[in-house]
């Protein structure tokens, strides 16, 4: 049985194929498209994916789309009704949307598929499982565990904010949800938009920021009392009830009012792009506090009413990682497993998989040798040897072509332990926003420099944000203060105690930037301002060629630790082809681009005649 | 058609007959609004719509 999962027209569409209960492909259409968080139908996607699975789309059994359109339609107009006649202005610019495209959903898609190939109507099963179910079936069914409590939270699907579920063997069962317009998402939305960062992409630069809030110290205090007194109530359960007359978002086109939060703060909204101060970092740090807090309910309540050992997680605050290290460090669960591409694209695989086990009634089967069902999450296309020759022929490339991959890796190593910055693209792309070590940037850890040269130089990205570390899962609790795996960079954890560098005296009266070049470990470019690593082991059952990497850097360092960010530049979506890791290579001040068994030399290419500048291709994220 | 077939069908499985007035209403409402210009989406919010 082959079913084909899509999500589409808000953000981060995706397609997914699997085939009796296997995933084979998934992918994002801003990888194809260059449009960062493309909400347009994912025909690229679909089509790889079809193509993947060699199928002609007329032999599949299922098209399912993650979320049920009725549904939602009908919250925004019951919200329109119970708020009329404030939502107005929102109303206006909803019902063109709704009228136009996205009553007919159903027309659309199969009219989308058709520029694939021309659907049978008839043949061709659509199927619409709720947003939160497929949220929920993208975490469980590929878990390793038979019976599991099920955490979802994000923005809003069709009324669901969260919601816990129950997943036993090929069912999972809704125990509880949270409706909107209370939504923990949302409120944490509310804040990247308030620090003046875009809804919707901006929130882990949020993530990013709170720790440079100064803990414990009055103004984050105040901050937190003045959220949870006015802006929530947060109740035993986890839930939030957000206080609507500070909030915006359910009538108009804005997060908050933004006079009111000033009032309620003490200062106006930050402008995109200027700035950022102090207060900032304090209230980006309050408001992590209040999410960490209420997420851990949350869990708590999931434990309570399933009694479950084992919680899987989705949805947009799943990517939280921060709140997701301290939900493991409250062990009220033996493990948890995180699915990688947990905001919507996700939805796409767990719609598949809901309609596979749920609607179809499929029989569940765990492989026990396996740490989930998902690969690595290393579902995208492919790389091959003829992709890269025709690219280093269109841009005269030169290179150097390694048939044996002990040598190349050798050489590899070498280059990062001499301080050089590596293009990293090798086998399938990853599913889901982080890079997993199939589309990265790598580099040493020990450089006291890297953070700073990485993110002004390759990245053009804002001075402050971190980095994270891959390490070998066989060493990771000799670097940090984990022992457990982390596949997907879902955990956020501190730097191994004895590693770490005290912090001086006058530390929390240190400017922003001071505090980011205080040197604060062994391991500089990877330990944030708080000690703490966004941590990814990395497997030899699903990424061999970077853990080989990874031997080899250790036995010329002592370090099994690198540098791995997304190979990309501000604005941009991860690098999909060579060719897209070519171009971001020469545009940016990376040293070699190591793609498949090639490697290139940045000294050794003829000079980049293409004068294209990222800033007006990408718009700044 | 279909699409007419899914809201009889949907309004019948939520139950909520009330909104079949407001939805007239609002459609009828919408299809001016359709007829009378083009949306954008504002960049400052989440995409709820």
């Amino acid at each position: 049985m082959t079913i084909l999962g899509i999500s589409a027209f808000y953000h981060d569409s995706a397609a997914a194929i699997i085939r009796d209960g296997e995933v084979l492909a998934a992918a994002q259409e801003e990888r194809f498209t260059r449009k960062k968080h493309d909400p347009a139908f994912p025909t690229n996607a679909a089509r790889f994916c079809l193509q993947f699975a060699g199928t002609s789309i007329n032999d599949i059994d299922a098209i399912v789309f993650y979320d049920k359109p009725l549904l939602k339609f009908e919250r925004l107009l019951e919200t329109y009704y119970a708020y009329a006649p404030k939502g107005l202005q929102s109303f206006m610019m909803s019902m063109p949307v709704w009228l136009k495209e996205k009553l007919f959903l159903k027309k659309l898609i199969y009219e989308s598929l058709d520029s694939i190939e021309k659907v049978d109507r008839k043949k061709v099963k659509l199927l619409f499982p709720e947003h939160h179910l497929s949220h929920a079936a993208s975490a469980f069914y590929p878990s390793p565990y038979e019976k599991a409590a099920i955490l979802t939270i994000d923005g809003v699907g069709e009324w669901a904010t969260a919601s816990i579920c129950l997943g036993e063997g090929n069912k999972i069962t809704n125990l509880k949800q949270m409706d909107f317009p209370h939504s923990l998402g949302l409120l944490y939305s509310a804040f990247t938009y308030f620090c003046g960062f875009k809804v919707n992409s901006g929130e882990y630069k949020l993530m990013g920021l709170a720790p440079y809030g100064n803990h414990g110290s009055p103004e984050v205090e105040k901050y937190v009392a003045i959220i949870k007194t006015k802006l929530i109530d947060l109740k035993e359960d986890g839930s939030v009830f957000l206080d609507q007359k500070y909030f915006n978002y359910a009538t108009g086109l804005r997060m908050v009012y933004d006079n009111k939060w000033e009032e309620l703060f003490g200062f106006p909204r930050r402008g995109g792009e200027s700035m950022l101060e102090q207060k900032h970092c304090d209230l980006a740090l309050a408001i992590q506090l209040v999410t960490e807090e209420a997420v851990i309910k949350m869990a708590k309540e999931a434990k309570r009413l399933t009694g479950a050992d084992y919680l899987c997680m989705a949805g947009g605050v799943a990517l939280n990682c921060v709140a997701n290290g301290k939900l493991d460090d409250a062990k009220i669960f033996k493990q948890i497993f995180i699915t990688p591409a947990a905001g919507d694209a996700g939805g796409a695989l767990g719609a598949a998989y809901a309609a596979n086990y749920i609607y179809y009634g499929n029989e569940r089967k765990i492989d026990p040798t396996k740490m989930d069902a998902l690969k690595g999450s290393y579902l995208g296309t492919d790389t091959n040897e003829q992709d890269i020759r025709m690219v280093a022929s269109k841009y005269k490339g030169h290179f150097q072509h390694f048939a044996d991959e002990n040598e190349l890796v050798e050489k590899v190593a070498g280059l990062i332990a001499g301080g050089n910055i590596i293009g990293w693209h090798q086998g399938r792309m990853e599913f889901g926003p982080r890079a997993l070590g199939a589309r990265s940037i790598i580099a040493d850890v020990r450089n006291p420099e890297m953070q700073k040269k990485l993110n002004l130089k390759i990245k053009y990205r804002e001075g402050f944000r971190p980095f994270a570390p891959i390490v070998l899962a066989e060493d990771v609790s000799d670097y940090f203060e984990h022992k457990d795996i982390s596949p997907y960079m879902l955990i956020v954890k501190p730097v191994k105690k004895g590693r770490q560098i005290p912090y001086p005296a006058n530390f929390n009266s240190k400017e922003l930037l001071d505090k980011l070049y205080f040197l604060r470990s062994d391991m500089p470019a990877i330990t944030h301002v708080d000690y703490s690593a966004r941590l990814q082991t990395i497997h030899k059952e699903t990424n061999e060629r970077l853990w080989k990497l990874l031997q080899s850097f250790k036995s010329k360092t002592g370090y099994p630790v690198m540098v791995n960010t997304s190979f990309n530049v501000r604005g941009e979506p991860i690098v999909n082809t060579p060719e897209d890791s070519y171009r971001c290579f020469m545009r940016t001040d990376m040293d070699f681009l190591v793609v498949g068994n090639f490697i290139f030399d940045k000294t050794k290419q003829p000079e980049w005649l293409e004068k294209d500048d990222w800033k007006t291709e990408f718009t700044l994220d | 058609m279909d699409f007419l077939k899914d809201l009889w069908q949907f309004l019948r499985a939520r139950k909520k007959w009330w909104l079949a007035p407001l939805i007239i209403v609002l459609l009828l409402i919408g299809v001016l609004l359709v007829l009378g210009g083009s949306s954008a989406i504002a960049p400052f919010i989440y995409t709820l719509f």
